[in-house]
């Protein structure tokens, strides 16, 4: 049952990954009984499990999952919404309302408009349906200030880091409130702009090194010296 | 350029451009080429020089096209005007919509299309200097396209001409050598599941012939595919450094 890379190498799709009596994770595909890399990314062996951690991929909707999406239509009875995946999500009134709703007396771009965004969770998705949202939720709902940036989806846990120890530390030293979307959008909101530069920055930074280890103490250092620099420039 | 030679292959058994019988046309890969893309590649094959990009999984366009159980695959496969030495109309041409649906057959079984149902995947080819193998230098540079999109895929395709100039078979026909030659065999391969996408000859061939072309052409993909793993893997060497 031999394997043919060692773990933390750069794979291709195509790639005979190991042979025998392992089981098919993440981005890998059996084949009489041989287990092939799908995407370009590092490979991990996790005892029998064989993995590849994608380098880059594009975000696939899953139930209970936060996405940050922009409104791109308003329908009859709700809204189409983009949330950066291969199917486009929708929003239907009644959910935003709270309550049933009346085409005579509800006027929705008034609720929400086209280029409108929103925060939002997945309510229901599966191979037949397109994604269906809800904001019922604290936290959720249109977002009225704030800075948007764009990051690839399987970057989102790296910046999340090890039980939220990168995300929360970047949320402390900047002072800023960040929503990460798990189609790959992020929000961020602070009390100047400066702060949310810093933020967006520093996940920049992630994004690029995310395979790097001892990421959390340079970043920390990182933020560190760059508020320090603009203490400087105050006075 | 317009003279017509005598001999394809000198007394030496070298080509008009100096090459083997079994050499390759020199080639240059690259990949993430295009920003707006969200996967592209580029390809210098000899004096071809290609363009590739790939958009999607994307919702389909126009929507009575989408299927329920998969994705479909849409190929553009284009020459630009400036492409060959006598202007070519950009309309597509016979050819170019006969080649589009060749390229598209030829990657959908590399591609798990079962995986996003109802929506779409494009490819652009975009040929900017031909000089004969186009089709198999597209193929080549649209399956980095599509790995470089993040699309998963069973393997990479790969593919390279073998042919018949004056009495050899020959590898990697150049314009020349396909216009004047006897034969053209174009094969594309997926190396590590060792199954063949595209198979065409234009020509003829004896049966002998026919097979040690293949085997040829067959020995060629899998030189190029050397190069394609170096050059999708290089994109993010530096991951690679730091993690050592």
């Amino acid at each position: 049952m031999p394997t043919f890379f060692e773990d933390k190498q750069i794979v291709i799709p195509g790639d005979l990954l190991a042979e025998g009596e392992y089981v098919a994770g993440e981005n890998t595909y059996l084949e009489n009984n041989k287990i092939f890399a799908q995407r370009t990314g590092l490979v991990t062996y996790d005892n029998k499990r064989v993995n590849v951690v994608a380098l880059k991929s594009f975000y696939v909707p899953r139930a209970g999952d936060i996405v940050i999406g922009t409104v791109v239509e308003v329908g009859f009875t709700g809204w189409t919404v983009d949330i950066n995946a291969p199917y486009p999500a929708l929003l239907r009134a009644s959910e935003v309302l709270n309550r049933p709703f009346k085409p005579q007396k509800d006027d929705l771009p008034q609720v929400l408009d086209a280029g409108d965004l929103i925060v939002a969770k997945i309510d229901s998705y599966d191979r037949t349906h397109d994604p269906q949202l809800k904001v019922g939720e604290p936290g959720l709902g249109k977002i009225t200030r704030g800075q948007i940036m764009k990051v690839t989806p399987t970057k989102i846990p790296r910046i999340i880091g090890r039980k939220g120890s990168m995300i929360s530390m970047i949320k402390e030293e900047t002072g800023c409130h960040i929503i990460l979307g798990l189609n790959g959008i992020v929000l961020i909101t602070g009390k100047t702009l400066e702060d949310e530069r810093l933020a967006m920055m520093a996940i920049r930074r992630i994004e690029e090194e995310s395979h790097t280890s001892g990421l959390t103490d340079r970043i920390t250092q990182m933020l560190k010296t760059e508020k320090g620099k603009q203490e400087e420039k105050k006075e | 350029m317009n003279e017509k030679p005598e001999k394809l292959i000198d007394k030496k058994g070298l080509r008009l451009d100096g090459r083997k019988f079994d050499e390759l046309r020199p080639l240059k890969l690259e990949v993430g080429v295009i920003g707006n893309a969200d996967g592209s590649a580029y390809i210098e094959h000899g004096k071809n020089k290609i363009l590739a990009a790939v958009y999607g999984p994307r919702e389909a366009h126009p929507k009575h096209l989408a299927l329920q159980d998969r994705t479909i695959m849409k190929c553009r496969y284009h020459m630009a005007p400036f492409s060959v030495q006598e202007r070519k109309s950009p309309a597509p041409s016979r050819r170019e919509v006969e080649l589009s649906k060749v390229i598209r057959e030829c990657l959908e079984p590399a591609v798990f299309v079962e995986y996003y149902p109802r929506t779409m995947i494009d490819v652009f080819i975009e040929v900017l200097q031909a000089d004969g193998g186009t089709r198999c230098a597209s193929i080549t540079a649209a399956s980095l396209a599509l790995a470089d999109a993040g699309i998963p895929m069973r393997d990479l395709v790969v593919a390279c001409a073998a042919g018949k100039a004056d009495d050899t078979i020959v590898l990697d026909l150049d314009d020349t050598e396909d216009k004047l030659g006897v034969a053209d065999v174009p094969v594309a391969l997926m190396p590590n599941l060792n199954a063949v996408t595209l198979l065409q000859m234009d020509g003829k061939l004896s049966h002998d012939e026919f097979e040690s072309a293949v085997n040829l052409a067959l020995e060629g993909c899998k030189r190029i595919y050397a190069m394609q793993r170096e050059v999708l893997k290089s994109k993010y060497a530096n991951v690679k450094e730091v993690e050592e």
